[in-house]
């Protein structure tokens, strides 16, 4: 079913013409707004609220590079944003690091850890792919519930702002603010040049016939395994960023619950576009925030908003009003 | 030409002056308000032993204090952590950024240290009742964190020593593997070896989401131990229990609760916890004072009695509020060391702990009790459940404070 709603966005859609950076003119103006919200509004919600937004926001930009654009549906990207949390948190407190050098740390965790699972999980697609990285993930889990370095239940805690660069302090939450929005902004947009890449091109047509593909001389599994290694990359960028913005690590982070999460942001906003993630991430981050105070609620919201989201509004909210506009958002 | 600008230069501060009034005045008239935010689990394993028995609680304590009678205006909010350190440090930062004042209550060790952490950062106050790690007095101390009603090194004392003697020597611990059962297992085994005892051998079951306990529990009376000690809490500690009188583990060996509340005897049932022996800080039926508070409180918990943790809730916002009332609302909302400072400086005294103190470490001292679990015959009205066995006075109690390694102390 997955792989179907994923067609139906990529055909019928008009291919405009970009004007810039890989945009369309319409998603240059979309982008425009995006970048102007994301400037503005900490002035008028809680800055830490909005960076965790954002810090999810790229891990469903991540996931969304794998499911909406290669057709894999992986179901253990909990691992990599989770490890990419430990390795960041546990290098800013226990070694020092500055904030960017333990982030990029956590990326290349996130990278090293994807190359292994998706060399194993790309021979087989489907259900199969999605059930090996969900097992793989599970060993990961289990690791961190055992692994003395982790912190087991208790996380890795009082983790500190490490300084950027050494120099420029991130203790105020307006100055990580901006590391954050600045991270968001570039990975946002490394995801969307990767897409309309002569590579992410090649990653659409396996998407869409991969027997073709290979006929026409490319290798599908060699493209697969860089845009795993890719979108566990981002993924573990995220979560050693939002190690650091909130000061802690923890089990939370690697559940398999964590990938379940981001599966629900990125359909519910919209699969396979790519202002998608970013509003399911919005949604899914302002339901569990202002959802709060009535506890197991949460998880039964969320969940009937899935089954809505599955049964009236297949391709999500921007999907939907892409589609509305006869729009690519 | 001089006198103009002079006049100007006049008019001007003057203008400045008055315009600066209205707004000192506006800022006085604005009372400024206490807002207290009671943080625990109120979905998963620990809601009934805290949850909004806990709010009711810490709402008795704004009433028997008459906080609208001496012009001070409180507000109490609450929020579900559930059990998470991550999420439970996110609604205590967020809570804190926006004006509360106090974070209460807290279960769960290893969100009450990430908290305590976020009321350092943020200089806030932060009273735990909910949490049993003795490391929130001990090595992770701060000067923003105060811990009343109990914590692990008084229950493994209390209940520890006390197997002991009465010829529990050989001990098996089933453990929830986190913070706090680790905490709790190692304390008692030191009391354990201390008194002269033994320990066996010991499982860790996960944490949370265990709920089936029998290869354990069969485990640890394979271990030949007399006492099986549960290093653990809420319903964890009630499928134990069930489950060790199920498999007739009890007819073996006996159980001990390291961490048992009322609310966990009510769910068992006295034919299966009888004979149960456990230690605490409050019990409603203990003296008039705990019943006259229980009485007051019952209206906001209709058909419950509250447990310790939630009337430890009372006993700490009760003394915040009166040194809050001490110090002036402004000065105390401005840094909450100093209130601390000012809260460990003032005797404990209130209907649920009776006389008490806090010690520099930010330890809580007041007396505690061993108890055991009444037969059902011997139960005489609902929630009558425990016989007092002892009673440890206050200075013996808690762990003593140069043992605790808190960098407070000898600063």
């Amino acid at each position: 079913m997955t792989m179907e709603a994923t067609t139906q966005v990529g055909i019928g859609l008009p291919s405009a013409k970009p004007v810039l950076f890989g945009y369309t003119s319409t998603q240059a103006i979309a982008l425009a707004i995006l970048v102007a919200l994301v400037v503005l509004s900490p002035t008028v919600l809680y800055p830490v609220f909005l960076m965790k937004v954002l810090c999810f926001a790229m891990f469903a930009s991540a996931f969304n590079l794998l499911i909406g654009y290669v057709g894999l549906l992986s179901f253990g990207h909990a691992a990599f944003f989770g490890m990419g949390s430990y390795v960041t948190a546990w290098t800013a407190k226990y070694w020092g690091l500055s904030a960017e050098v333990a982030i990029l740390l956590g990326g290349l965790t996130g990278a090293a850890l994807g190359a292994v699972f998706g060399w194993l999980a790309i021979r087989r697609s489907g259900i199969y792919f999605a059930m090996i990285t969900l097992a793989l993930a599970q060993m990961v889990y289990f690791f961190c519930v055992e692994a003395p370095f982790t912190g087991g239940e208790d996380g890795i805690q009082q983790v500190p702002r490490a300084k950027l660069f050494g120099v420029i302090s991130l203790a105020p939450d307006m100055s990580i603010y901006w590391l954050v929005a600045g991270l968001f902004l570039f990975f946002f947009l490394f995801v969307h040049r990767v897409v309309h890449s002569p590579f992410g091109q090649v990653l659409k047509a396996i998407r869409e016939n991969t027997a073709r593909a290979t006929s026409l001389g490319y290798r599908p599994d060699d493209y697969k395994l860089i845009a795993f290694i890719l979108s566990t990359f981002i993924s573990g960028i995220a979560g050693g960023t939002k190690a650091l913005v909130f000061g802690i690590a923890t089990l939370t982070d690697v559940h398999w619950s964590m990938s379940g999460e981001v599966v629900l942001m990125t359909l519910l906003g919209g699969l396979g576009t790519i202002f998608g993630p970013v509003m399911g991430a919005l949604i899914v981050t302002a339901m569990e925030n202002y959802l709060a105070q009535f506890g197991a609620w949460v998880t039964v919201t969320q969940g009937a908003v899935f089954v809505i989201c599955v049964l009236t509004f297949r391709r999500g909210v921007i999907g939907e009003l892409g589609a509305k506009l006869k729009l690519a958002l | 030409m001089a006198i103009a600008r002079r006049e100007l230069i006049g008019s001007m501060a003057a203008a400045g002056v008055a315009s600066t009034l209205p707004i000192t005045y506006a800022r006085a008239q604005a009372k400024p308000k206490i807002r207290i935010g009671v943080l625990n689990d109120m979905s998963g394993p620990y809601r009934d032993i805290t949850g909004m028995g806990s709010v009711a609680c810490t709402q008795q304590a704004l009433q028997d204090f008459g906080a609208s009678n001496k012009g001070i205006e409180v507000e109490v909010i609450f929020g579900d952590h559930q059990n998470k350190p991550d999420v439970g440090a996110a609604i205590a930062r967020q809570w804190y950024d926006q004006g509360v004042d106090m974070i209460v209550d807290v279960p769960t060790s290893s969100v009450a240290l990430a908290v305590s952490a976020v009321a350092r950062q943020k200089d806030k106050v932060f009273m735990d009742s909910g949490a049993g790690t003795s490391d929130l007095t001990g090595k992770l101390c701060n000067p923003n964190t105060v811990h009343v009603t109990y914590d692990t090194w008084m229950l493994a004392h209390a209940t520890g020593a006390a197997m002991v003697k009465a010829g529990g020597i050989t001990w098996f611990f089933i453990t929830a593997d986190y913070a706090f059962g680790h905490a709790l297992q190692r304390d008692t085994s030191n009391f354990v070896i201390q008194a002269g005892g033994k320990v066996l051998g010991s499982v860790n079951t996960p944490f949370p989401g265990t709920t089936d306990f029998s290869s354990y529990l069969l485990q640890a009376q394979a271990s030949g131990a007399k006492v099986i000690g549960l290093c653990n809490a809420g319903t964890d500690t009630i499928n134990c229990i069930k489950q060790a009188h199920e498999f007739g583990v009890t007819k073996t060996a006996r159980i001990a609760g390291l961490l048992v509340f009322i609310s966990d005897i009510h769910a068992l049932g006295l034919q299966i916890a009888q004979g149960l022996v456990l230690s605490g800080t409050f019990y409603w039926n203990l003296n008039p004072r705990t019943r006259a508070f229980s009485e007051r409180v019952a209206p906001k918990m209709p058909g419950v009695r509250p447990g310790m943790a939630q009337a430890g809730c009372y006993a700490a916002t009760l003394h915040y509020l009166k040194t809050v009332a001490a110090m002036g609302v402004v000065e105390a909302k401005r840094s909450g060391a100093e209130t601390v400072a000012r809260m460990k400086a003032m005797p404990m005294d209130d209907d649920v702990f009776g006389p008490g103190s806090i010690r520099a470490d930010g330890r809580a001292v007041h007396p505690a009790y061993l108890f055991e679990v009444k037969k059902p015959e011997e139960s005489k009205e609902p929630w009558d459940y425990y016989n007092v066995l002892a009673e440890i006075p206050a200075n013996e109690a808690f762990r003593p404070i140069n043992e605790g390694s808190c960098p407070l102390v000898h600063a």
